[in-house]
């Protein structure tokens, strides 16, 4: 149990997929003018994250790895190569039909998750969630704490950086930091802040 | 012929990729401690952007819109394939480096954002140009990033000593805060800056204008 805690505390912190490895970046900087459609995009992030991890370690420890075959007949077959195709379509396939299951029976979700939905299956945040799985070869039950974790700071992250930039769109900016300069900056003060968990654990 | 140069030229800086359309900012970050890295980041990028373009633009007439972004993810994802096959087999080391940041150039908006705004819409020959030239705008800015942090935070460049560092007996004290995290986004956030100041017309107008100060008449 302590093992999990020390892995949820470690994806979410020490590990912020955001600040400390720069994954979404993207949908990061460009979504985040808004408290309230951070917190939309947050969720829809960690639900997504939450799925994606485990079903794809399912699919790297049954399918693609060396020897995982093995069950089929197949001993010798390694299909390592084709994960990163794997991991896409199980994200993409994943996303849709998370959209078409909100849409039928919560729809009030739906509605306000609306137009992240779609955005997350490109969202590098995902796919580098599963790659550092099968990279650090984690177990199943591993693998479902991770993928909240990384889900969970990610949101984290966005949430409080769409809390500076409400804020910041009084304050008087130099001409050419405007817009996404100056958030580039603030976002490097958050990752410095956030350089203090490191080392963190339980 | 005219047309092409200007397709090639105008993202490097008019139109950069990462400074204006904030495109594939996340691997701009990760991948830049040291300057070799950054460099095969680059050609593994550009090759991927302009291929991707190229096959793309060759099928948009066949495709049908409700599917095309599973066909230009597949397309992505097998190039990316190639290149991380490519780079285990020959350069091994750096490709341990690089770690899980060569597959993520398959959601690296880049990829996928020229494919969708130019290569569905223009013929192959220019779309490979346009992707050649984001790949270059891309590298242009990795490679400012990457050469000022491996020169402050470790003194050297590729790996050769530039600045001989107190701990080698030299006279540089290497600022390590460069090989760290925030670092990346103070340099690209002042990468912006000085790119605006240049040109003018990118930078954004601002939501709210301060009031001009009130002229105090006889306080004091």
């Amino acid at each position: 149990m302590e093992h999990y805690l020390s892995l949820f505390v470690t994806a979410v912190f020490v590990e912020n997929m955001a600040l400390m490895l720069f994954l979404g970046m993207c949908t990061f900087l460009a979504v985040s003018k808004k408290v309230e459609t951070a917190i939309g995009l947050g969720i829809a992030v960690v639900v997504v994250q939450t799925i994606t991890v485990p079903v794809n370690n399912l699919i790297f420890h049954y399918l693609l790895k060396d020897g995982a075959l093995a069950w089929a007949g197949l001993p010798d077959v390694d299909l390592s190569f084709l994960g990163f195709l794997c991991y896409i379509g199980v994200i993409a396939a994943m996303v849709q039909i998370l959209e078409m299951f909100l849409d039928k029976f919560v729809p009030a979700l739906y509605n306000a998750l609306g137009v992240f939905l779609p955005l997350i299956t490109v969202n590098c945040a995902i796919l580098g969630a599963s790659l550092f799985m099968v990279e650090r070869s984690y177990t199943f039950p591993e693998s479902v704490v991770y993928g909240i974790g990384a889900g969970f700071g990610w949101a984290l992250a966005i949430v409080l950086l769409a809390g500076i930039r409400e804020k910041m769109k009084y304050s008087d900016v130099p001409a050419g930091l405007r817009g996404l300069g100056i958030t580039f900056v603030s976002t490097g003060l958050m990752s410095l802040g956030f350089m203090s968990f490191s080392g963190l654990s339980l | 012929m005219s047309m092409n140069k200007t397709i090639l030229i105008k993202p490097i800086f008019a139109d950069n990729p990462i400074a204006l359309q904030i495109l594939g900012v996340c691997s701009a970050l990760a991948v830049t401690t040291s300057l070799s890295v950054t460099l095969v980041m680059c050609i593994a990028l550009t090759t991927v952007t302009a291929f991707s373009n190229l096959f793309i633009s060759m099928i948009r007439n066949q495709m049908p819109s409700s599917i095309r972004i599973i066909i230009q993810m597949t397309i992505i994802a097998s190039l990316v394939i190639l290149v991380d096959q490519f780079l285990k087999a020959f350069a091994y080391e750096i490709s341990k480096q690089l770690s899980v940041f060569v597959g993520l150039i398959i959601t690296n908006c880049i990829v996928m954002g020229r494919a969708e705004a130019f290569a569905m819409k223009n013929p192959p020959i220019p779309s490979f140009i346009d992707g050649v030239g984001n790949g270059l705008g891309y590298s242009v800015v990795l490679i400012v990033v990457g050469t000022l942090r491996e020169l402050f935070g470790s003194g050297s460049l590729l790996g050769f000593t530039v600045l001989p560092t107190v701990a080698n007996g030299g006279w540089y004290q290497p600022n390590g805060l460069m090989l760290l995290a925030p670092s990346a986004f103070f340099i690209i956030g002042f990468f912006i800056w000085i790119l605006r100041n240049k040109y003018a017309e990118q930078v954004e107008k601002d939501e709210f204008v301060m009031a001009p100060h009130t002229a105090q008449k006889g306080a004091h």
